[in-house]
């Protein structure tokens, strides 16, 4: 049994809490006090029907105004998978937590009205999926039963839908007819839709291949925390706590430490404070090595015979996430991954619409959920992958130091 | 090699939570583990173990104890922490009612886990500690659902839903103001299930209240109480003896007990995924009252 995280992303009304209350309520993973304090917060509803959605809306202030305002997380499995499902705002004053929680999903689900078709908030989601490259797409076409489950309708939207995704470069996409309020194509394939031959939505999110997505052939592995027992019996131990980012390590490899740019070898791969055969992504694990090299937190260990880029001028997309605007000439640090180093904001390149991925001149300042191209200088080198060849480790936050804030998603281009 | 290079989602979460803790010990000067007895922080200081090994836990383990322990608890504590060989400090919720002349909880089942946010706001201060590492789930909790896994809290401890910082890939912002403390959730992800398997998975020993039990209780709005020293049965309960288990161990005031026959980890287990009542539900007396309870708590400081 394995994990998959996936995030929605629709309009206002397109469905969305209602498909995810759906998922967990015909998955059986809602449990009977949250029902009797679902159906307690919907006794106001005139019909008397439970709402779905309520399951979803977690803060008061959500409630209140009956948005969801911020990501949360939700949790179901069924015996093949397990899922964490990020909830994420569908506005465009939310492109921040829509953002925030992509960056860990490996697959979208994009809801669409069946009577609204591709709108521009389609556009824009498809957008941030296809800037952070996220691996799989499915279109869910639902409020099927208000259209008479038309085929006409669903198919005129693939291929509307189809030109989007081919100028943005989308691939792996999946479209399902749907109802989430009636549960059709759901859990079960519809009786309502047999013109549609594909699988139900939750067969799909069981069954999509997931494996292929971990890259096992780059080995990064970056240092969290150096463990030094300097007891007795370990007096000598030095070991590099860290995740493996991706690629396998194993005793005996040839391995350099960057920035440094030092060469030695593995001499023991541990996870769980025992030498194991061999440690891979995404494993935790703590690293010992030949020779006796300073190397502290934020520094790479990498296979000498493929080693990532090491700059300290870096083109990159950034996605402001701050109130306030981003001022050219500014320091901030820049955090990649363990790693914290000095930036500054060169220069503004140009503005991405995200509703047309058209490049516009920047005119004042770069505001809270634009995403614009700039230049970073770094006071040291900083190792990465660029983004699109390997995202694992080409993205990176900028922290304001006076603030402490998180401002902005930092995705390396060069 | 002919195998795959596949963790299964036990090993996922655990790899994840590990990575969670190591950036806790890279970025904080003084954290500490909040450590409660039950489950839930048995796992955490488990997965800390991992983290660290073959060091020792880099941190002490802060134990804010309302007096109304169960007592295989309190025992199971000590001798955890005498195997790891780790620091305990633990800190009393009466002597913060003595010294700020707090009004003790009334009622039949006076519940000391809304005091317990004093003590802790204290400890933080006596210690100086700029991170709390806690064993919060956001499966729990609707609130929860939205807290970040590093959540930063004024000088008050309290947590503003509105002022998040955005949390992206697995980089952890926990940069703070003097004052300020974050409050660390490594098993953010983990569900009550996923504890349950792990814990067979990596045999983790538990307190014996967890296995079906007999036990003197008391039946309050369909959930069983334990008889103890802190709850005391008055003319129209009925008292029983019945066999149970517990699902969390908190509050004996306030943590409610299950009717059982489990009497194995596996048992357990099946009760579990038979069961169609959420743990928080069933076992926690105090949070029925509002929906917005956990909300509340959490902006006042609260774990
Ligand atoms: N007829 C119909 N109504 C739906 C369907 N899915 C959702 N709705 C309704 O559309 C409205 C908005 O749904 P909601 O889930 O709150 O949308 P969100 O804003 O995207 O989370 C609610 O009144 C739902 O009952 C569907 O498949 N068919």
């Amino acid at each position: 049994m394995d994990l998959l995280r996936f995030i929605t992303a629709g309009s206002v009304d397109d469905g969305k809490s209602t498909l995810i209350g759906r998922l967990l309520y015909d998955s059986k993973n809602i449990l009977i006090d949250q029902l009797e304090a679902l159906e307690k917060s919907t006794k106001n509803r005139t019909d008397g029907s439970v709402d779905l959605a309520l399951l979803t809306d977690g803060l008061r202030a959500e409630r209140e105004q009956g948005i969801t305002i911020d990501v949360a997380y939700r949790y179901f499995s069924t015996p093949k998978r397990k899922f964490i499902i990020a909830d994420a705002p569908g506005h465009v004053q939310y492109t921040r937590n829509m953002i925030t929680g992509a960056s860990n999903a490996s697959l979208i689900i994009i809801l669409i009205d069946a009577r609204q078709g591709v709108v521009e908030q389609t556009r824009r989601h498809s957008i941030i999926a296809s800037l952070l490259r996220i691996k799989h797409v499915v279109v869910a076409v639902n409020k099927m039963d208000l259209v008479d489950f038309s085929q006409d309708v669903f198919n005129n939207i693939v291929i509307d839908y189809n030109h989007v995704a081919e100028r943005l470069g989308l691939k792996n996409i999946t479209y399902i007819p749907m109802s989430a309020l009636d549960g059709d194509n759901i859990v079960d394939k519809s009786a309502r839709i047999p013109w549609f031959s594909g699988k139900p939505l939750l067969e799909y999110l069981e069954e999509v291949q997931i494996d292929q997505d971990v890259n096992l052939t780059d080995p990064r592995f970056q240092v969290q925390v150096v463990i030094r027992p300097q007891t007795e019996a370990l007096h000598d131990y030095r070991g590099y706590a860290g995740k493996v980012i991706s690629g396998v390590y194993k005793k005996g490899d040839k391995v350099t430490v960057l920035p440094q740019g030092i060469q030695t070898s593995i001499t023991s791969v541990e996870t769980g404070g025992e030498e194991v055969a061999e440690v891979f992504a995404p494993q935790s694990a703590v690293l010992q090595l030949a020779d006796d090299i300073d190397i502290s937190r934020g520094d790479t260990i990498v296979k000498t015979d493929n080693q990532p880029r090491v700059n300290n001028e870096l083109e990159v997309l950034l996605c402001w996430m701050d109130d306030k605007p981003l001022i050219s000439g500014n320091k901030y640090l820049l955090q990649h991954n363990s790693r914290l180093v000095r930036a500054m904001i060169r220069q503004v390149d140009y503005k991405i619409d995200v509703n047309t991925l058209e490049h516009q001149p920047v005119e004042g300042q770069v505001k809270l959920n634009e995403v614009v191209k700039a230049v970073i200088k770094t006071a040291v080198p900083v190792v990465y992958d660029p983004y699109d060849v390997f995202s694992e480790y080409g993205s990176a936050i900028l922290v304001d130091e006076t603030s402490n804030s998180t401002v902005a998603a930092v995705l390396i281009q060069n | 090699m002919n195998h795959s290079y596949q963790l299964n989602y036990l090993e996922q979460l655990e790899a994840e939570s590990i990575h969670i803790f190591r950036e806790v010990a890279g970025q904080f000067e003084k954290p500490a583990l909040l450590f409660s007895g039950g489950k839930d922080s048995i796992t955490l200081v488990h997965l800390a173990r991992k983290a660290f090994a073959p060091g020792k836990i880099p941190f002490p383990l802060v134990h804010i104890d309302t007096g109304h322990n169960f007592p295989e608890a309190l025992n199971f504590r000590d001798n955890l922490v005498a195997e790891l060989d780790a620091t305990l400090v633990v800190r009393k919720v009466e002597d913060t009612i003595r010294q700020r002349h707090l009004t003790e909880p009334k009622g039949k089942f006076p519940s000391r886990n809304w005091l317990q946010t004093y003590t802790l706001l204290d400890t933080i201060e006596e210690f100086g500690f700029d991170c709390c590492i806690g064993g919060a789930r956001r499966d729990e909790e609707k609130a929860r659902a939205k807290e970040r896994i590093f959540s930063v809290r004024d000088e008050f401890g309290q947590w503003n839903p509105k002022l998040q910082r955005p949390e992206l890939w697995s980089i952890y912002n926990g940069r703070i103001h003097k004052g300020e403390n974050v409050r660390v959730f490594p098993i953010s992800n983990w569900t009550e299930l996923d504890i349950w398997n792990y814990i067979r998975k990596e045999n983790i020993p538990l307190p014996s209240i967890y296995f079906a039990h007999e036990r003197q209780v008391i039946e309050h709005e369909g959930q069983l109480v334990a008889i103890s020293d802190y709850v005391q049965p008055d003319e129209t309960d009925v008292v029983l003896t019945k066999k149970v288990r517990y699902r969390t161990v908190g509050d004996m005031t306030c943590t409610a007990a299950v009717e059982s026959q489990a009497a194995t980890l596996e048992e357990v287990i099946n009760e579990i995924v038979a069961t169609r009542i959420s743990e928080r539900g069933e076992t926690r007396i105090d949070d029925k009252v509002t929906e917005a309870a956990m909300e509340d708590r959490k902006k006042n400081g609260y774990f």
